[in-house]
């Protein structure tokens, strides 16, 4: 399906504990929040080009939880869950998340903290997503997580090509 | 593994919050040290150690121009900082076009209801 596309998403490092996700929709905020909180909508976004998602839990409402479930292309399982902190409607989630991946002796004292807005002009909508760290390390992590996801896709890439010349 | 910690590297050079002050402000051109004094609100000798780190790494070029020394910001320095972050910022970029896709359907979908909020 062909859609106009409103540009790649950033990420910048605005402090040694913090990521920010920042990309603009070209819809109203109130259906940015919608997709981003309904469970069938998330559902056909979360896992973007990495697999699918196969659970989508969520209670929204503070002190309420989510959890997402998602089957990488590799076939490996990842999940992540966390718990509602603030909820202002069409304008701003507070969650706490975890990633299951971590075994829990290894797991940090202190949630990582996603702060998510959503600001509209001229019926588009700026989607930034502060991720919060408890520290330099974890941020690394996570950024790293994504180094993986970007080489496992190469690897995907790699076997389409290497298929097709056969 | 995605970095090396050195001390003499792009992320070291980065990791403190004053150095990446005056990456912010010589984003904004190239300025003599008195303006990043003034800036940074720091005395001279601090903001010359920081600039120190950031020549070591190549964040910061200087010239003298006159009596002034000038100094401005080498994007390309940091560019390992980028790579490191790219893969991270290609997984959200395809998550969000997907993402895309939804929109367009709910706006059509609203559209169809007779355009109501």
């Amino acid at each position: 399906m062909a859609v106009a596309s409103s540009g790649t998403a950033k990420v910048t490092l605005p402090t040694d504990e913090q990521i920010l996700i920042t990309r603009e929709f070209d819809a109203p905020k109130h259906l940015v929040y919608r997709a981003y909180t309904t469970p069938e909508l998330v559902k056909r976004w979360w896992s973007g080009k990495c697999g699918e998602m196969t659970s989508c839990e969520i209670d929204l409402r503070v002190g309420g939880t989510w959890r997402y479930v998602m089957v990488a292309t590799g076939g490996f399982e990842v999940a992540f869950h966390g718990e509602y902190r603030e909820i202002v409607p069409n304008e701003r989630v507070i969650t706490t998340e975890v990633y299951e991946g971590v075994p829990e002796e290894e797991a940090p004292e202190e949630d990582v903290v996603n702060i998510v807005t959503f600001t509209e002009a001229d019926g588009r909508t700026t989607l930034r997503l502060l991720v919060q760290c408890p520290s330099r390390e974890i941020r690394d992590t996570i950024i790293d997580s994504g180094m993986e996801v970007g080489m496992q896709e190469g690897m995907d890439l790699l076997e389409e090509v290497a298929i097709s010349l056969q | 593994m995605a970095r090396a910690a050195t001390t003499a590297d792009a992320f070291n050079a980065v990791a403190e919050p004053r150095r990446r002050q005056i990456l912010d402000v010589l984003a904004g051109g190239e300025r003599p040290v008195n303006d990043l004094v003034r800036a940074l609100g720091l005395a001279q000798p601090q903001v010359s150690k920081h600039l120190r780190v950031l020549r070591e790494v190549g964040a910061v070029d200087v010239r003298d121009e006159g009596r002034q020394r000038l100094y401005r910001l080498n994007g390309h320095a940091l560019k390992p900082i980028h790579d490191w972050v790219k893969g991270y910022e290609r997984s959200w970029s395809e998550r969000f076009d997907e993402l895309d896709v939804v929109l367009a359907n709910l706006k059509q979908k609203e559209q169809g209801d007779g355009g109501g909020k």
